[in-house]
């Protein structure tokens, strides 16, 4: 019997998995120690689990694990590695290379340096959601310490040229920081392969245990810092004072290992069932795959269907839990800005829905999810005035709307 | 957001869809809102000239649900109303009616605009004055 709703909204976060639970389990209860006791078998035993969620987390992304520092998620990572930069680096430059599609952790971390004094570049993209490598070498100055793009985009799984992107960054003297929340655990991130100097991740976007993450930061060749940015013990080598959050690292810790072992699995089973919802649900007229088809996390689908609202749609689809670019909750009406640098217009930013299937998705919740979603773009469509005017040939740009 | 269960009601089962035959002059239509808001609302009035009564009224609306509650409401409560029952027809009534949260009552203001642009359009085509079109709201 198939449960209601449907969690498709894994983007945002993932259930944990059971074996990352029972991972945990003992150090929400008789393993209690502070990982920096030291005097005692309790700090010990605390540090000898940290220590090991450290090489399980090495594991996968291919680093050693003294280059791992714990924080709350990627957030903090986010704001860890943009600002402990330019502090470290202001003697060097102070400028910064985005791109308009980040998320919010890195753009709003960019608004604020802007504000201390910093000079950000916000990097276009093109109508799949990918960079210009020329745009980015043209933005390169003597000043510039840093670039961070993120690896694979939240919204539309668009996934940008990381290793071309380093070589950049690399060969005009500046860092390369990724925000590699959405792509580690479902792709393979290698930072040494990809010449990645600082990346941010998450727990709780691989089945692990919210309120936990990390930040990458490159030992050697370079070897970089961060100035902290929050003051206190000096845990994580003076990058990241706060007793360390055990349960949570152990739990990270195991969802890297489970997904180093079983990602290949995963990415082939998710990207065919994702490929079979995005071709059914294409089968309506006037619906489009928002970003690159060619480079896209396996587990993300990105659809508009034009002449529907997004919020509208959503409450249609009731029995599925995803997310819209139409963030219709104010009177601004903003739809998604990632989807608006895509170039798309705001009606069709406004018509989306973000599938994220995950490790628990299965092939009948899939198509229960292909028919709830026709039906109910069917039936808003017959409800729309706007649908109504496209059959009849009208043309929409054409019209004089009221403004509201 | 939790809607209230009149607006599910409306959004599931909405009242008097559809299109009126527009080239009738009897008919007034009001377009309202625009694509890239996120809200059209298009809404029709037929209305009876020896009684000024409006017999029928239909809506068509791209938006979230409660977008679409109010103008299913709206038409539910034209049909039968005179003419200036209906320009009396004020947002905060369907605010009401609905239990709109305060980032939704734009949709209520929409509804009561398409009402006045449907009315206006019907005026128009009789051969009346165009109405005041009050913009307090916005």
């Amino acid at each position: 019997m198939l449960k209601l709703p449907i969690y498709l909204d894994n983007n945002a976060t993932t259930p944990l998995d059971p074996r990352v639970l029972e991972a945990m389990m003992p150090y929400l209860t008789e393993v209690f120690g502070n990982a920096a006791s030291r005097n005692h078998p309790f700090g010990w035993a605390a540090e000898e689990a940290v220590d090991y969620a450290r090489e399980q987390i090495a594991g996968l992304i291919s680093c050693d694990p003294k280059e791992i520092i714990f924080t709350s998620g990627a957030t903090e990572s986010d704001n860890l590695a943009i600002k402990g930069i330019f502090e470290m680096y202001a003697q060097k430059g102070n400028h910064i290379i985005t791109t308009t599609t980040e998320h919010k952790a890195v753009l709003d971390t960019c608004k604020h340096i802007e504000k201390i004094g910093g000079k950000v570049t916000y990097l276009p993209v093109n109508s799949e959601g990918l960079i210009s490598l020329a745009d980015l070498e043209a933005a390169m100055t003597p000043e510039t310490i840093l670039v961070t793009i993120m690896y694979g985009n939240n919204e539309t799984g668009t996934i940008q040229p990381i290793r071309e992107i380093a070589a950049i960054a690399h060969k005009h003297g500046a860092l390369f920081m990724t925000d590699g929340t959405q792509a580690v655990g479902k792709i393979p991130v290698d930072v040494q392969a990809d010449g990645i100097d600082l990346m941010a991740f998450t727990a709780h976007k691989m089945y692990g245990p919210k309120g936990v993450g990390a930040m990458y930061v490159r030992r050697k060749n370079p070897r970089v810092k961060v100035t902290a940015q929050m003051d206190g013990g000096g845990h994580e080598r003076g990058m990241r004072s706060g007793t360390l959050n055990v349960p949570g690292i152990v739990g990270l810790g195991k969802a890297c290992e489970l997904a180093k072992q079983e990602m290949a699995a995963d990415a082939e089973r998710l990207g065919a069932m994702r490929d079979r919802l995005e071709k059914a649900l294409l089968t309506l007229e006037e619906s489009y795959v928002n970003g690159s088809i060619e480079r896209r996390l396996p587990h993300v689908a990105n659809i508009s269907f034009k002449y529907v609202e997004g919020e509208g749609l959503m409450m249609g689809v009731k029995d599925l839990a995803v997310s819209s670019g139409s963030a219709c909750t104010s009177a601004s009406l903003e739809p998604s800005y990632v989807l608006k640098a895509l170039g798309l217009s705001d009606d069709l930013a406004h018509s989306s829905l973000r599938f994220g299937l995950s490790r628990f998705t299965t092939d009948e919740q899939i198509d229960y999810a292909i028919n709830h979603v026709k039906e109910a773009v069917t039936k808003l469509r017959e409800m729309s005035p706007l649908w109504e005017m496209f059959q009849d040939g009208i043309d929409l740009d054409k019209i004089e709307w009221a403004e509201h | 957001m939790a809607y209230s269960d009149k607006v599910i009601d409306h959004y599931s089962n909405p009242r008097n869809v559809g299109t009126l035959d527009k080239s009738k002059k009897s008919v007034g239509t009001g377009l309202v809102g625009a694509p890239e808001c996120g809200d059209v609302m298009r809404l029709q009035i037929e209305v009876d000239e020896a009684t000024n009564t409006i017999t029928d009224a239909k809506f068509k609306t791209f938006g979230c649900g409660s977008a679409i509650a109010s103008s299913s409401l709206a038409t539910e409560w034209l049909k039968g109303k005179t003419v200036d029952e209906a320009l009396a027809i004020d947002n905060m009534e369907i605010v009401e009616e609905l239990a709109l949260p305060p980032v939704k009552i734009h949709c209520s203001v929409l509804a009561e605009d398409a009402i006045k642009s449907a009315i206006n359009d019907y005026r128009v085509k009789n051969g009346m004055p165009e109405l005041e079109m009050a913009k307090s709201h916005h």
